[in-house]
């Protein structure tokens, strides 16, 4: 033996496997990731992959036959309705186990396991905010419902059969490049993906940035900006539908205008936020509207757009019933979709349950604060985040009479100091049933039995859509909403008292809903849901102008086909152009114009308002109105010592039409005082310098203006699908943001046989290997729909169905 | 001869061992090998880099091609930013060919 050489070889030997194992040199481990029998190579799945197969669980009660058409969407027949559950979850865990485990890993504020200490703010934050204490309140409410126990238990012994079967190899090719594995599946995630669902939909507020504003302008100056009016009002329940007189009268504190309104002291705390964009469209038209005579249902939840895709299209059929539509990897049953009997889908409520109290502490302890004269004990939950590659963080938590003290010393938000303590109040922290609803409306045969499901929605409160095939058509604006007094919880309430704590939730029976109204329709799109006198308070900040452009073209149509409804669900007109471009082209002075300048005012003069997707008149208008907003308020914002948010974008083009000498339109900066023309020819001049540099890089035309995509949840580009031709934007039906827009779109006839319509931008495979991972993208972006197919049990033979799984005991 | 039954002997059993053993098992079947058929050390090297290099590449090549190269054009421009399938084939190759090599190295210097 040559023991020097050995040696050494031996030592680049071992160094090599090294390098490759680890991401300790190279940024993955590229031997273990490269190795054709373990890594990636594994995830090169076929393109003629069979994906039939003959299982066999203890669990089941009876046979399921899944039936998987050409699109990859699996066709569930279980004996026993158990059964079906325990496949779903097989099924999702089997195509999205990865985005399954990462939404609940990150909802349960676990990213950092993972991802390591990049995430542990937010893991932070989503614990502070209760969202684990949440969840598990919620597991309390659904262990002691039978039923929807029993369907959680079988789904969540589905997903772990599935993980179970899962070698290195096979595992999905996300795990491969962080470097873990899968943990076992409980009904505790999923009501944590519930939670997170909760979170998206209804965490958002804005009572810090709306405290520093009241304290930064006068009342006068902020009711300017922040109208709890809003003109152009088009509510989900028409104007002039009368309202029965409330249960519950908010009685708005003695003390809340001196402690309250008048005496409120900066925030510095500052809160991760849901995408500001998350809302929908839905809206079914009654009969005597169609061509056929029955209701159509029309639903597109705008949401974050993401490879995996949150939604899974399926159907189920069960002895009890036979459902279709898009489900939720991470829970079981149907969520939006139609059964025989009758169609369903939902927009966000987007009202604010969720508010801050101060909390006086008696020290940095944080175990007794003040409250209604005595110091009182708080409780701790302690937090043990797990980091990767670090040592374990323990945050400490305590919890009030109102909930979880989310800011305090210790914990700011992570941008900057806070030496103020804010507990926070939130309806998702209630246990809740939310599965209840979608078990209710996969079962549904009528409108009584859509009215009994809706009422077990709490949070995420949601504008509940209803058609069926007797020809009933409904929407219910459903959830926990607090009954409030005038400006309840639009800033920080003071928490040293019970007096501003919530005193009940708005009576199930007054919350605002329509069955078969006169005009033949109803409609959703986050809008506020009923006028002014509606005797409870709703906040402000609601987006009304989607809704505009929905009621006008709904009002207008008759004798409706599905192709019409498809057609109005990818319509690009831009609601907000119509209103505003008048402002610019009244007011800019053209004589003041360069040659360039006048160019793109001429493409602004020849907008169709539309925002197509060759349109450079649409990108002319973003562009101009963005900097027009700027210019009007930033003079004033700059001096604002804290964080503020700015006014809603058709706040200023109805003030600015009411009066052209709005208060804001004046730059303070300068001596001399600006009218509406200077300010509007600034702006457009300072949108031409920008607009002739987006020319030269070639991206005047919108959709490469705005550049929509469909982002891997990990944001790697190789995975995702970016600049996608589509038009659309905020204030258009098709409301296809930069990263955000139509998660699902469907469109529901409910004729004696159900003919539908639905696609969504990913497809229905999670793995980037697969053929099936973006598939239904292009057709997504060009506003094409899938035709759906709602299986019968003698179609087995069908040339459609492409692969069978079958599942026994 | 040696020099390929040395490549095909490494090459199968890296295989073999696979399908149940970590990826570096190729070292540890690279060096047994190096150890049973011996060689000059530069010869055992080569049987043992190429051994794994056309084992890893064709592996590589043939689960792409079915997959009609899909994930191989993510997967480049992830890792080797360009979208090149065959860059990644080539490259899965080159890193089971220098482990295996090496391992090969030490073996036969140990058999000496």
């Amino acid at each position: 033996m040559r023991i020097l050489p050995a040696l050494i070889s031996g030592v680049v030997t071992t160094g090599l496997i090294f390098v490759f194992n680890t991401k300790a040199v190279l940024p993955a481990p590229l031997g273990k990731f490269l190795s054709p029998q373990h890594g990636l190579w594994q995830n090169a799945e076929p393109l003629n992959q069979d994906f039939s197969a003959d299982l066999k669980f203890p669990q089941l009660k009876g046979k399921t036959s899944v039936y998987i058409d050409d699109r990859l969407v699996p066709h569930i027949f279980a004996e026993q309705e158990n059964d079906a559950y325990f496949v779903q979850g097989y099924l999702h865990a089997k195509f999205r186990l990865w985005q399954m485990e990462l939404q609940t890993h990150s909802a349960a504020g676990r990213a950092s396991e993972i991802v390591g200490p990049i995430a542990l703010n937010h893991d932070r934050e989503f614990r502070r905010l209760g969202m684990v204490f949440a969840a598990e309140n919620s597991l309390k409410t659904v262990e002691a419902d039978p039923v929807i126990k029993s369907s959680c238990d079988n789904y969540t012994a589905g997903v772990n059969a599935y993980i179970a079967t899962l070698t290195e190899s096979a595992l999905p090719m996300e795990y491969k490049l962080l470097g873990y594995k899968p943990e076992p599946w409980s009904n505790l995630k999923t009501m944590l993906f519930l939670k997170y669902m909760s979170f998206d939909l209804a965490g958002g507020e804005d009572d810090f940035e709306m405290t520093n504003a009241k304290t930064f302008f006068s009342p006068e100056d902020f009711n300017k900006l922040f109208p709890s009016i809003q003109d152009s009002l088009d509510p989900i329940i028409p104007k002039g539908t009368p309202v029965a007189p409330p249960a519950i009268q908010p009685v708005k504190p003695a003390t809340a205008d001196s402690l309250y309104f008048g005496a409120l002291a900066g925030v510095t705390a500052t809160e991760t936020k849901p995408h500001k964009f998350n809302g929908s469209n839905n809206w079914a038209v009654s009969g005597k509207k169609t061509k056929s005579g029955a209701p159509i249902l029309c639903n597109d939840p705008h949401l974050a757009l993401n490879l995996p895709s949150l939604w899974y299209e399926m159907q189920i059929s069960t002895p009890a019933y036979n459902a279709y539509g898009v489900s939720f990897p991470g829970s079981p049953g149907v969520v939006i979709g139609f059964n025989d009997s009758c169609a369903f889908g939902f927009t966000n409520g987007g009202r604010d349950v969720r508010d801050y109290f101060e909390i006086k502490f008696k020290d940095d302890s944080r175990k007794e604060y003040w409250f209604n004269n005595e110091w009182k004990k708080t409780t701790f939950r302690v937090e043990h985040i797990k980091v990767k590659d670090s040592l374990e963080i323990i945050d400490s938590v305590a919890y009030t009479v109102f909930g979880p003290v989310m800011y305090d010393k210790t914990f700011s938000g992570g941008r900057q100091t806070n030496s103020k303590a804010y507990a926070v109040r939130w309806t998702a922290h209630e246990g809740s049933n939310e599965m209840r609803i979608f078990h209710g409306l996969n079962h549904a045969k009528n409108y009584a039995d859509y009215t009994a499901a809706a009422q077990f929605l709490r949070t995420p409160g949601q504008n509940c859509l209803f058609a069926a095939k007797n020809g009933d058509i409904a929407i219910r604006a459903q959830g926990d909403f607090p009954a409030k007094w005038t400006g309840q919880g639009d800033f920080v309430m003071p928490g040293t008292d019970s007096s501003y704590m919530w005193k009940g939730m708005i009576p199930q029976n007054e919350v605002p809903f329509q069955y078969n109204p006169e005009r033949g329709f109803v409609s959703s799109a986050n809008q506020r849901p009923v006028d002014y006198n509606y005797p409870y308070y709703l906040g402000r900040g609601y987006p009304e102008y989607r809704g505009l452009i929905v009621n006008r073209k709904l009002g207008q149509m008759s004798m409706i086909t599905p192709e019409d409804m498809m057609k109005m669900q990818t319509d690009n007109y831009n609601i907000l152009g119509e209103t505003a471009r008048p402002i610019l082209l009244n007011n800019i002075r053209e004589s003041e114009l360069s040659a360039d300048e006048k160019k793109y005012l001429d493409l602004l003069k020849g907008w169709d308002l539309r925002n197509d997707v060759h349109s450079k008149g649409a990108s002319v208008f973003l562009t101009a109105w963005g900097f027009f907003v700027q210019s009007v308020y930033e003079d004033e914002y700059k001096k604002a010592p804290r964080p503020i948010i700015f006014p809603l974008e058709n706040t200023l083009a109805e003030q600015v039409l009411k009066d052209s000498a709005y208060k804001f339109l004046d730059d303070i900066a300068t001596p001399q005082k600006e009218s509406l023309a200077d300010i509007a020819t600034a702006a457009f001049k300072k949108a031409g310098a920008h607009l002739k540099q987006v020319e030269a890089d070639g991206a005047l035309e919108l959709a490469t203006f705005k550049g929509t995509g469909v982002y891997h949840l990990l944001k790697l580009p190789a995975f995702s699908r970016l600049n996608l031709p589509i038009g659309g934007g905020e204030n258009v039906i098709n409301a296809a943001t930069g990263d955000h827009g139509p998660s699902w779109r469907m469109v529901v006839h409910l004729t004696p046989v159900t003919e539908a319509y639905g696609i969504y931008p990913g497809g229905q495979s999670g793995n980037p290997g697969s053929r099936y991972y973006d598939n239904f993208v292009d057709d997504w972006a060009a506003g094409k729909y899938n035709k759906i197919w709602v299986m019968t049990k003698n179609e087995t033979r069908d040339q459609r169905v492409k692969w069978t799984m079958q599942f026994s005991n | 001869m040696k020099f390929i039954s040395a490549l095909l002997l490494t090459a199968v059993l890296s295989f073999a061992a696979c399908l149940f053993a970590p990826w570096w098992s190729i070292a540890i079947i690279a060096a047994i090998v190096a150890i049973a058929v011996p060689q000059k050390p530069f010869k055992a090297f080569g049987a043992g880099f190429l051994g794994l290099f056309l084992l890893w590449a064709v592996l590589a090549f043939l689960r792409s091609s079915a997959n009609g190269h899909l994930l191989a054009h993510k997967i480049s421009v992830l890792i080797i930013k360009m979208d090149n399938p065959i860059l990644l084939i080539t490259a899965t190759g080159l890193i089971g060919a220098l482990v295996a090599g090496f391992a090969a190295f030490t073996g036969s210097f140990v058999r000496r």
